[in-house]
């Protein structure tokens, strides 16, 4: 499953941001997914926790935790805030698959519900994010 | 903290493929695509593992060029490419089942970086990048986030095309991005204008790829398209320019 590369995408940007601060050890790596990219926080837990590397003293005892956050787009033609559970919820399986993958794929498939535009921006909850690394120094 | 995680993998995703090659030339409508599609196929045919990364996001027609199916593709630790041609090759069109893809700013950035980090490319000699026409968001992105990155050009005689190029080189100049050369396309007549403006930047010039009327008729069949005068032209410059520096 592709969410091994967005893992390995966690686990790389931990071990930059503990060695840029001068940590000894990282206790916890906090990461928040965007509902937009339907990840499971419990699948996406499993795929950190199998790409950690098993000889990295840095992250020896790692917690991982995750957080989702709710999408919140904003149209730029009539300025309606949305969410995107309904629209999608309504999609067809490829269609939402295709937006897990590459989420800006939204503006290809759903639109504004208030005037159908596909111009929209997505303000939250569009993918993963490294929220915090947590340890010692 | 609010970190995105992608842009730290995207150079492992690349570490086993020699040169990665980007077709530019900032104008729309010069050939990019089908010259980004047949330096790929005649790399592949010299013997070469190649790949083709369609980066047109907003207006993807590599597959096109290829006859690909674009459909979601297989995963496994990532994205792998689809197979066409005897090229790996991606597209967002492989995910956006032929509908239009508006993406602007931000968004742009943010797809892109998405395809660079969940597409696993493993190992090749060569990499051919269908860049878009303009010098925005791929363009800068693409530089700053593909390791080795390189640019071969293409410029038809026109002056439209010409100036549009000559900005290109300047650009490039300026963020450090090796170009592999600069090559005519759709010479209808003989004309110096392509060849003075490499020599001028200090450029290899790649030669120069006739108008070729039966090329729409062998776009989407990779085997017609290596019977054509365009394909015979490309394949010159690969053997020329590009296999000789590998």
């Amino acid at each position: 499953m592709h969410e091994w590369a967005l893992a390995e995408g966690v686990v790389q940007t931990t071990l930059e941001t503990a060695r840029e601060n001068g940590l000894r050890r990282v206790s916890v790596i906090r990461v928040t997914v965007g509902q937009l990219q339907q990840i499971s926080p419990a699948f996406f837990q499993k795929a950190i926790d199998q790409v950690i590397p098993t000889d990295e003293p840095l992250l020896e005892g790692v917690s991982v935790a995750i957080e989702t956050e709710e999408a919140a787009c904003r149209c730029r033609a009539c300025n309606t805030e949305f969410g995107v559970e309904e629209a999608l919820d309504a999609l067809g399986g490829d269609a939402a698959e295709s937006i897990h993958f590459i989420p800006e794929l939204a503006q290809t498939f759903m639109a504004c519900p208030a005037c159908g535009s596909p111009d929209y921006t997505v303000e939250r909850g569009r993918g993963v994010v490294l929220a915090a690394v947590e340890g010692e120094t | 903290m609010s970190l995105d995680p992608r842009p730290a993998v995207i150079e492992r995703r690349f570490a086993e493929v020699g040169r990665l090659i980007g077709v530019s030339g900032g104008k729309g409508g010069i050939g990019k695509t089908c010259t980004a599609a047949l330096t790929a196929l005649a790399l592949a045919r010299q013997g070469a593992a190649v790949g083709l990364l369609d980066l047109d996001f907003t207006g993807p027609c590599a597959h096109m060029v290829l006859g690909v199916e674009a459909r979601i593709p297989r995963e496994d630790f990532g994205v792998l490419p689809l197979q066409a041609g005897g090229l790996d090759f991606m597209s967002i069109a492989c995910f956006s089942d032929g509908r239009p893809t508006p993406l602007r700013g931000a968004a742009l950035s943010d797809a892109l970086i998405e395809m660079l980090c969940i597409v696993r490319w493993g190992r090749l000699d060569f990499l051919v990048i269908d860049m878009p026409p303009g010098l925005g968001d791929t363009l800068l992105d693409t530089a700053r986030l593909v390791p080795r990155f390189e640019c071969l050009l293409v410029s038809t005689a026109s002056r439209l095309a010409t100036e549009t190029v000559r900005r290109n080189l300047d650009l490039l100049g300026r963020m450090g991005v090796p170009v592999t050369g600069l090559l005519e396309n759709m010479r209808h007549q003989a004309s110096p204008a392509v060849e003075t403006l490499a020599k001028a930047a200090g450029v290899p010039f790649l030669g120069a790829v006739p108008f070729d009327p039966l090329l729409e008729e062998a776009l989407g069949d990779p085997q017609a398209l290596e019977e054509t005068a365009v394909f015979e032209a490309v394949a010159a410059a690969v053997r020329d320019h590009i296999l000789d520096r590998a």
